[in-house]
């Protein structure tokens, strides 16, 4: 079986996110950017079902311009057999990253697709059930725990209610949650043998995938400053304090 | 146990800074066969590098000839230049030093500037491995250098293994080239174990706090250079300021206190805010806000403190050897020249034999001979200080004498053997409050459960000694709050120390400034520390 992983590229989360004096965006140039961590625990999942014996190749996929190459290195460094490419210099909303992964599965057949439940950037947390959809297959979001056996896979869903056990069958697509794994660190030796390991760069333009913005962003701000906050004493002083403010 | 696993190279870089990559791309240009990796702890090229920075361009002119036509992403030509005697509310405009006039120089941010350099080296072949910390040297059987020993990765803090323990592996190397910079913790164990200062004097470091603004638009004027010194210091204690002005209504600023520091509740940090507050600058951030904030020690022991650069199996280069020129504040040039000189000699000898010779009659040195009296001056205070470089620079430092350099951890008064100096301080306004709020700004990250970095030899000379002779200045001299005393009924004095070891920017200075010198820095986890953007 073969595992399709997407990888996306994000600002690392320790960067302190600052939005440009203009409101066009945040700030990109000179900030370090990583992996979105739901992807990298997407990886680890499928590179333990491959050490398992249940998947044979793992594929690490990026959408993005000319220098993701050193991103995707990475992931193979962690132990992807290969990468592809997928190559725009635009942003990516959503659908059009699950109608990429479409034309990917078309072509690669894999067993299992498992995303990121949401990239730490835009927190979308939308192509797994859209890619999903336009596949026609099963769907298991928010993973906490995932067993194959029989061309079934049982996972354990994080909801609000708790943990939701369901089954699905194969081919399907998982959305990873945080605690479904403890990604590896990266061994040295394993970053020299990841840059004799390929990767296919595929034109953005060759997909047939159309490429229209169906959001629209108008413009970005910092978060309105908090206040500066007032000491009580004691509850009294508190419930007086909220009653003032007409909030009891 | 399974046998560590082991990569080697011909040659291995520690260190992603100035230096250390303008050695390895020097070194490609000249042999492009010869195998060669830089390891970096930051988990990101210029994430633990901080400086002014003015740079000389004439090293990048004769490493990478048409870097001009494809500048750094911060690469503004230097403007006028300004220099200020301050008191508390005034500011006298002083003549330039001839070291200062920075013509033709430009400023940069010198973590940009690596994250320019990085993949220029690996263009050229070189193997550049952030997030991976250099934790020990390694040694041969005759007791050379043979390389460095990665740090572990997954250690738990009680020193037990995680589950995703990783072994740190070993990178054998024919040369190891230490380009740490400041108080390397590979270099100083190396200095230790072949004794290479025992001909020079002890190395003196300064620590400089940093901060970029971003500003309301208008108020900057790219390129402006303003440097001061005077108030908030007292006259014993050196230190001074820089205000330089970027592009994009950005100003990257920052104060720069003398390690010799004799003063006991001198407080580095809060010296920086208070010049902040001076009315020759505070209106130029008010309103504005902080984009990115550290700090970092820097070697100003220069000539007289230049240990042997050489030993068998391993090299010195930029500010780990100590190669700052103090009166012109900048080391930038000195590191890319000692870094290509080295790769010139290597590149010839693939032996480490001469460079000292070789350092020692280039340029590089040349350059800190003439200023060797300067910055020991100023030990016997401003006044002294400035009629002493006044004179050295009329001379071009031919004085017949070299003024001596102390060790700065020897240089601490006890309490009540130094009488307090009036600190003329005001109110601050403006932020950061307090130095956890500054902390935020360096965006530094370590797993919590690690091992302590900072090892601290005997902790009840914290609890004891130390309170009632130097009243603990760890708690003040670091920029980061690291260093805490917390009450403790148990202890004599009520108190023990607490090591908020996840602070840490890695500026060295506990390392340095400690009076027991009972302090060690050591690594982390790699790819653990702050994260500064643009700095």
């Amino acid at each position: 079986m073969k595992i399709l992983v997407g990888y996306k590229r994000v600002v690392d989360y320790n960067v302190r996110i600052q939005v440009k004096p203009d409101g066009s965006g945040v700030v990109t140039d000179g900030v370090k950017l990583s992996a979105n961590p739901f992807d990298d625990i997407a990886l680890e999942e499928a590179l333990r079902l491959r050490e398992k014996g249940v998947a044979e190749e793992v594929i690490v996929v990026g959408i993005g311009p000319a220098n993701l190459t050193a991103h995707l290195r990475n992931g193979l460094a962690m132990g992807a057999n290969r990468a592809i490419h997928v190559t725009t210099e635009d942003a990516v909303q959503p659908l059009t990253a699950a109608r990429v992964f479409l034309k990917l599965i078309e072509k690669e057949q894999p067993g299992l697709v498992i995303l990121g439940k949401q990239a730490i950037d835009d927190d979308a947390n939308q192509t797994g059930q859209m890619l999903a959809a336009l596949w026609d297959r099963p769907q298991a979001t928010f993973a906490g725990k995932v067993e194959i056996a029989d061309g079934k896979a049982t996972v354990t869903r994080e909801v609000d209610a708790g943990l939701e056990v369901i089954e699905a069958d194969l081919p399907a697509v998982i959305t990873t949650d945080l605690r479904l794994n403890e990604p590896r660190f990266i061994k040295l030796p394993d970053i020299m043998k990841a840059k004799s390991k390929p990767i296919d760069v595929i034109e953005f333009g060759s997909l047939g995938v159309e490429a229209h913005d169906h959001l629209k962003t108008t413009h970005y701000a910092a978060p309105a400053k908090r206040s500066k906050g007032v000491m009580v004493k004691d509850a009294a002083e508190l419930v007086a304090a909220l009653k003032q403010k007409g909030l009891l | 146990m399974s046998e560590r696993e082991t990569m080697e190279y011909d040659v291995v870089v520690v260190g992603a800074g100035p230096a250390g990559l303008s050695f390895a791309i020097r070194l490609k240009q000249l042999k492009p066969d010869v195998n060669v990796c830089v390891i970096e702890k930051a988990s990101t090229i210029g994430a633990h590098i901080l400086s002014g920075a003015v740079i000389e361009p004439q090293p990048l002119d004769a490493l990478l000839p048409g870097w001009r036509d494809n500048p750094p992403p911060i690469c503004i030509p230097a403007g006028e230049d300004q220099f200020f005697l301050l008191s508390k509310t005034g500011a006298r405009k002083l003549p330039l030093p001839p070291g200062m006039h920075n013509h033709g120089n430009f400023i940069v941010s010198l973590g940009a500037l690596c994250a320019w350099l990085a993949p220029q080296a690996e263009a050229l072949g070189v193997d550049v491995f952030p997030g991976f910390a250099a934790a020990d040297n390694i040694y041969n059987e005759d007791g050379s250098v043979a390389g460095v020993r990665i740090g572990d990765m997954g250690v738990a803090k009680d020193g037990t293994h995680k589950p995703g323990y990783t072994e740190g592996i070993d990178i054998k190397a024919k040369v190891t080239v230490l380009a740490e910079g400041a108080r390397g913790s590979l270099t100083k164990q190396l200095v230790k174990r072949f004794k290479l200062d025992a001909d020079s004097d002890p190395q003196g470091y300064s620590i400089g706090i940093k901060e970029l603004w971003q500003v309301p638009a208008g108020r900057a004027t790219p390129g402006k250079i303003v440097h001061s010194f005077g108030w908030p210091a007292d006259t014993r204690t050196y230190g001074g300021g820089f205000i330089y002005h970027l592009d994009g209504d950005r100003i990257a600023l920052g104060y720069v206190s003398g390690l010799d520091y004799s003063d006991p509740e001198y407080k580095p940090w809060e010296a920086f805010q208070q010049w902040k507050h001076h009315p020759l600058i505070k209106p130029l951030l008010e309103g504005g806000s902080i984009l990115s904030a550290g700090a970092r020690a820097m070697a100003t022991g220069g000539f007289q403190s230049l240990p042997k650069v050489e030993m068998p199996g391993a090299l010195l280069i930029g500010d780990t050897a100590g190669l700052l020129n103090v009166p012109k504040i900048k080391g930038t040039h000195q590191a890319i020249k000692s870094g290509m000189l080295a790769a010139e000699h290597v590149a010839e000898t693939l032996d480490t034999r001469g460079f000292d010779a070789r350092l020692r009659g280039s340029d590089v040195m040349a350059e800190l001979k003439k200023v060797r009296n300067v910055k020991p001056g100023f030990k016997k205070g401003l006044w002294f200080g400035m009629a002493n470089a006044a004179w050295e620079t009329v001379t071009g430092g031919a004085s017949p004498w070299t003024l001596k350099n102390k060790a700065d951890w020897s240089s601490l008064h006890k309490l009540g053997e130094y009488d307090e100096p009036e600190r003329d301080y005001v109110q601050r306004t403006l932020p950061p409050r307090d130095r956890l709020a500054s902390v935020y700004f360096a965006a530094t990250e370590h797993d919590e459960d690690q091992p302590i970095h900072l090892h601290v030899a005997d902790t009840d000379i914290c609890a004891t000694k130390c309170v009632e002779e130097y009243d603990n200045p760890c708690t003040r001299f670091c920029p980061a709050n690291v260093y805490e005393m917390v009450a403790d009924e148990t202890q004599p004095h009520g108190k023990r120390l607490q090591i908020n070891s996840a602070n840490c920017v890695h500026c060295k200075t506990c390392d340095i400034k400690d009076p027991y010198e009972i302090i060690t820095w050591v690594t982390p986890e790699g790819g653990s520390g702050p994260n500064y953007q643009n700095l």
